[in-house]
Formats: C-alpha cells, structure tokens, sequence
C-alpha cells in the first residue's frame, strides 16, 4: 500500500497495462517526453519508449482516428484528450466511429479503446476545459463512461477500461487530481465497471452522485447526521451502464432520494437515474426524487464558478425538501 | 515598407503559380489507347493485363446490373461507379493481399476485389450485418459514409502496420468534395509526421452530389494539397488505368521502404447519378460535359490497347459479362437467403459482454421473437 493521489493512482494504472500488455499504447497531445499537462503520464515514456507512449500533432479527430486504425492492427489505445471540452472536435470518431465499430462490423472488429480526458470545475481553468459533457456520452450506444471519484477507485477502473474490449470514456475530475491522497495497493487489481460503491450507509434517504459531487454529497451527508437525518451516498463510479440493482435496493430501503451532478440541469445523468427510480421502485418512495445540478447556462467565467457550482449546501438544502416533503 | 509589401504578395503569386506546375497530370494511356509515357509503363505481364481489363468490364456489369436491381427494388444504398473502373480497380491491382483498404461509400468494387464476396457487398446495400462480416484475412472494413473518417484511420491503421513491422500498407479512399474536410487534412497530416505507410486515393470526379469541384476550393488541384502535410502528392488521368496502376505501385514500394505517404488524384468522372436515392444529374451537370467524359471511357481505351497487342477479344469480353451477369444472380439468391435480422442479433454485437440494461432488453426482445 502507498499513500497517493488520484493522478498518481492513474499514472500506476497506465503503467501496470503498459507492462502487462504490449499492445497497450499511450498516447495524445504533450503526454510522451512532458509527462502530460497534469503529469498523468510522467515516466512514461521514459519507462516505456517512444514507441509505447508518445505525443501526436495536435488535432482531436485525428487521435481518435488513430485510435481506431491502431486497434484495427490489434492495439489497445488508451488516448488522451486534453481537456473534454475539445471532445466535440472527436466527436464523429467517438460516437460515429469507435463505438459503432463492433456492431457495424457485425463483430469482425472491435475498439478496445480508453479515452482519458480530465474535466470538472472548481479550479478557475479558461473557457471550455472543465465542462462536464458525460451526459453527452452517456447517450452514444455502444461505450461505457467512468468516472471515479478517489485514487483507489481511479486506479482499479482504469485497470478494467484499459481491458475492456469496448470503448471505454475515462473522465478524470481535475480538482480531485492532487486534492486528497489515499491508501492504494501497490500491486495490479480491477474493479468491475457497472458497478456502483455505497461510499455511506444510511436509512433515511439515498444520495445517488459521481465525480466530485461524491465529496460534496459526503460532507453534506456529515452535517445532515449532525441533525439526525440518516444518509446513504452512492457513488455511481459507472455512469454508462447504470448500477440499476445497487440504486434501486437503496431507494427501497431508504424511500427517499436525490441526484447529485455538477452537469447542468438539462445535461448529465440525473434525469436517467430519476427514470429508472420511477419505473421500477416507485411504491417504495416516500417523496419525488429531486435533482442537484448547475443551472441552464454555458459553464461560468471562471469568477463565477463559486456561485454556480453545486455544493455541499445544495445538496443539504435539497436532501432536506426531500426530507420533509 | 508599402513598396515591400507590395512585393512580398506579388511573390507569392508567383509561388502559386509555381506550385501548381508541380503537378501535372500522369497520363500513360491516351483516349486512343496509345502509349503517350513509355518512360512511365509500369511492368505488367500480358496476363495481368488481361486480369485487370477483365475485373474492369465484370465491374460495369456490376454497376448496370446493381442499378437495375436497386429500381427493381432488390437492392438498397448504391452509389453508381460506372467511369472509375480504372480509378478504381486499377489502384486495387496494384495492391498486395496483405494491404488494408479503408473505402468510402462509393468503393465497394474495390473491397469485393480485394475479397468480400459478392453477396455480402449486396448485402452491405440492403443494410444487413452480415454484409459487414468481413472474412477473416480479408483486410477491409466495410464503406464509410462519414465523409473523411476513412482517411484519420487509414493513419492510424498506417502507422499499426508500421509498428507491427509489416510490408505492408493501408490505402484509402475518398472523393473531390471529401478533400474539403478537417479529417482528410489531419489524415493526410498524421500519416506524414509519423511517416506511416498509407496511400490517399481522392477520387475527384468534378462533382460532390451537385457542387462542382471549383466550389470546394480555389486550389487548381487537390494532388497539391499534399503540400500542406509535406508529403508527395500526384495527379494521375483517373481514366487511364495503367497510370492509376504505376502510381498507386510506386506509392507502395515508398510506403513499404518507409519512406511516408503519398497523396493521389485521380481525374476521373462518375457516369450515373451521386446514388440512387433520387440524385438527378441533368439538374447540374450538362449532357456536352458527360458526352466530353464518355470518350474518355477508360474501358475503351484499354480495350483498344489490348486489341492492338492481341490479347483482348469480343469473345473473351463476352465471356467476362456472362460470368459477372451468372455470379450476380447467384450472389442475390444467396443475400435472399440470408435470415432476417432480429433485434437480439442487434444487441449481441454491440458489446463483448451484454451490460445489464441490454440484457433486460434483449429478454424482452426474446420473448417477442419467440411468438
């Protein structure tokens, strides 16, 4: 066990693959010699060689292109986009290309491709780096998103990504790169992806969130047992598939529930969730499930991200509706 | 300063003009079917020559007959090829099995050449997977409708071959309006930083749908937007199938020696409509300008080149056409007998393993299915 931080947790995933698998390749904009804009891929190519880790000219499409074209020689890609907020210049060889390609081929190939890409607000980054777009993915039959919220849980699902034999999106939350460090086992282990973690037991009412709304919604979770209110946090992890069996048996339990995304209102994940939970445990609700989420605008000017992004508060404010509704 | 700006852009003029000499056209065959470039004759045996005029005459058979079928209904998608045979099948001869084609949606003659049997790519127009199944150790994937997607992967497909150490390479292929598009210039520009092993086919028949080829860009041709990746581009007479031969063949011998990618034009023309999805060519393109093409017939051309040499006949030809009309019956019979989709056959090739939703989804379907 050592004591790391989330981007360190990553870069010990990439590396274990790049050990354990020869086809595993590393690659994207300023991720070879520079270690990467975050340091994810640092020693890397040191390690591993130009041939394994290296850096591309700098266009999006044209990465995912070689993405597809590397795993049609039978590589395993885990690519970098910078910032997710240029995911819509990759769009087509995402959604139109890589995640059609088994299905189109009538399984004659396949994409076992990872796209890691850092995301999220609370860190004053310029226009377009922190937008949260998963919802976005979470759309395009045919991937998987995942989205960790803690160094273990970051380094056992990139683990499984990297062998999934599908394409699989990795989104990185930036402000929980360096923010808190934590025990992780040296040694390689995965974690299933689909499955969500109870991050907190509770009985009262269930908190169904990801990213680093997990942080927000376990320090809201804090101050509502302070009142005596008993709260579950389910951390997503997966959120393409959805753990429908471990929402479902918490909401039956508990009889209450909220959603919590950074995403606007109008994006992310949350209105899926409510649907599954309003299709199949609907006796069991005590109150309607209500949402946290940004408002309907574009992502704030990096002054106003304090006022705009969801937090702690709003979770309280919003569990506690639920809880006297 | 004014008088040194002045200067500056009058060079760059002529820079312009100084570009666009660079690539003139590879004409190796002229309409009559002489050797006007004996210096350019690629080496082909008299067999070869036979084989490719006969893949050319089996593939205007092809095209009439799909055409027909398509208004009978028998087929779907199609997208007319009639005038690229030797753009097309002339690029495919002088590739090696081992070599991947990345098509576009056009280019379905040369992945049947290049293995996929004949009711698949019929299946491929009536929208089955199993059109799509392409048998192991052929080395294609199936057309690509997003215009440009083929030529970023035809990099990264490139640039595997290299890293595997193979002799080989991935060739691509898109037409004079896809040159238009960001992934055929970040496709050409990767093949080029990496050095990989790729060759970009643009096949520019003067028309996307109805926009002429002067309205998607001023530059004089496409071969020179090579330039911009830094890697050799050519302009070859599309209708002359042994200059599109020693192109694509000099092409790969650079590619397979490492030397990088290569950029081809091919000037060539479509006969028929774009597709068959109620495309009317009269609406843009004049009867003088297809009359113009037809005596550029690549067919005629050839035919006349192997007539003088004694290797091509009237009887040989015709033996060619009933062979391709037999082949095509037989191939639709067998895409008829090809069982129906079910949306279970759907769900199992979206993902290795089933993830929970689609598994409840697909004993739904069962169950459907079952009555």
């Amino acid at each position: 066990m050592a004591q790391m931080t989330m981007i360190q947790a990553i870069t010990d995933a990439l590396r274990t693959e790049l050990r354990n698998d020869p086809n595993v390749l590393v690659f994207g904009e300023d991720v070879g010699v520079n270690g990467g804009v975050f340091r994810a891929t640092e020693g890397l190519q040191k390690e591993f060689g130009e041939e394994r880790v290296f850096d591309t000219p700098l266009a999006e499409s044209g990465i995912g292109g070689l993405a597809i074209g590397l795993a049609l020689q039978g590589y395993r890609p885990a690519m970098e986009i910078q910032f997710f907020g240029f995911v819509y210049e990759v769009m087509d060889a995402i959604s139109g290309q890589m995640a059609r390609m088994r299905y189109r081929s009538g399984g004659t190939y396949t994409s076992p491709i990872t796209i890691r890409s850092p995301f999220g607000g609370g860190v004053h980054t310029p226009e377009m780096h922190a937008d949260s777009l998963e919802g976005l993915m979470a759309q395009q039959p045919g991937v998987k998103v995942v989205i960790p919220s803690t160094p273990y849980d970051a380094k056992g699902l990139l683990i499984s990504s990297i062998r999934d034999n599908d394409p699989v999106i990795f989104l990185e939350h930036m402000k929980l790169y360096r923010s808190f460090r934590q025990e992780v086992p040296e040694e390689e282990y995965s974690i299933p992806l689909g499955k969500a973690e109870v991050k907190r037991q509770g009985s009262d009412l269930t908190i169904i969130t990801y990213g680093a709304m997990v942080h927000e919604s376990l320090k809201a979770a804090e101050e509502l047992e302070k009142e005596g209110h008993s709260v579950e946090v389910i951390d997503l992890r997966t959120i393409m598939p959805l753990d429908i069996e471990t929402i479902v048996a918490s909401v039956e339990k508990t009889g209450r529930a909220i959603v919590v995304q950074e995403a606007q209102r109008q994006a992310g994940i949350a209105a899926q969730v409510i649907a599954e939970i309003n299709e199949r445990a609907i006796l069991s609700l005590e109150a309607p499930v209500l949402r946290v989420a940004a408002p309907d605008t574009v992502f704030p000017f990096s002054q106003a991200e304090s006022v705009w992004l969801p937090n702690f508060k709003d979770v309280i404010e919003t569990a506690k509706k639920v809880l006297k509704f | 300063m004014a008088s040194k700006t002045k200067k500056t852009l009058a060079d760059a003029v002529k820079q312009l003009e100084k570009v666009q000499d660079q690539f003139e056209t590879l004409q190796i065959l002229n309409e009559e079917g002489e050797i006007i470039n004996e210096a350019a004759m690629p080496e082909m045996s008299d067999e070869q020559l036979q084989e490719l005029m006969k893949r050319m005459v089996y593939t205007r058979i092809l095209d009439q007959r799909s055409i027909s079928l398509n208004r009978q209904g028998r087929l779907g998608f199609y997208a007319p090829t009639a005038g690229q045979e030797a753009s097309q099948l002339a690029s495919q001869f002088a590739l090696e099995k081992e070599d991947f084609i990345l098509p576009g949606y056009r280019d379905v003659p040369q992945i049947i050449w290049h293995g996929l049997p004949l009711y698949q790519a019929f299946l491929f127009s009536r929208g089955h997977f199993k059109g799509n199944q392409i048998p192991e150790g052929v080395n294609v994937i199936s057309p690509q409708i997003i215009i440009g997607a083929q030529y970023i992967q035809a990099a990264g497909v490139a640039l595997g071959m290299k890293k595997r150490g193979k002799k080989s390479v991935a060739i691509t292929y898109t037409g004079d309006g896809g040159a238009s598009q960001g992934d055929f210039y970040e496709g050409i520009n990767f093949a080029g930083a990496f050095k990989a092993p790729a060759i970009f086919i643009v096949q520019n028949n003067r028309f996307a749908i109805s926009t002429p080829v002067e309205k998607q860009s001023a530059a004089k041709t496409i071969a020179q937007k090579a330039v911009a990746a830094g890697i050799p581009g050519v302009q070859v007479d599309g209708m002359d199938p042994l200059a599109v031969y020693a192109a694509v063949k000099d092409a790969r011998e650079r590619a397979v020696n490492g030397e990088g990618p290569t950029l081809i034009e091919t000037l060539t023309y479509r006969y028929g409509p774009h597709t068959m999805a109620g495309d009317d060519p009269t609406r843009y393109r004049t009867s003088d300008l297809d009359n113009e093409w037809e005596k550029k017939d690549p067919l005629v051309r050839f035919r006349k080149f192997l007539e003088k040499k004694g290797i091509w006949s009237e009887e040989v030809e015709n033996d060619v056409i009933e062979k391709a009309k037999d082949d095509i019956k037989e191939a639709i019979k067998k895409a008829d007998e090809t069982p129906k989709q079910k949306v279970t056959d759907l769900m199992e090739i979206m993902y290795e393993e089933m993830p929970n939703h689609l598994q409840e989804q697909y004993e739904i379907y069962k169950e459907k299915e079952s009555k």
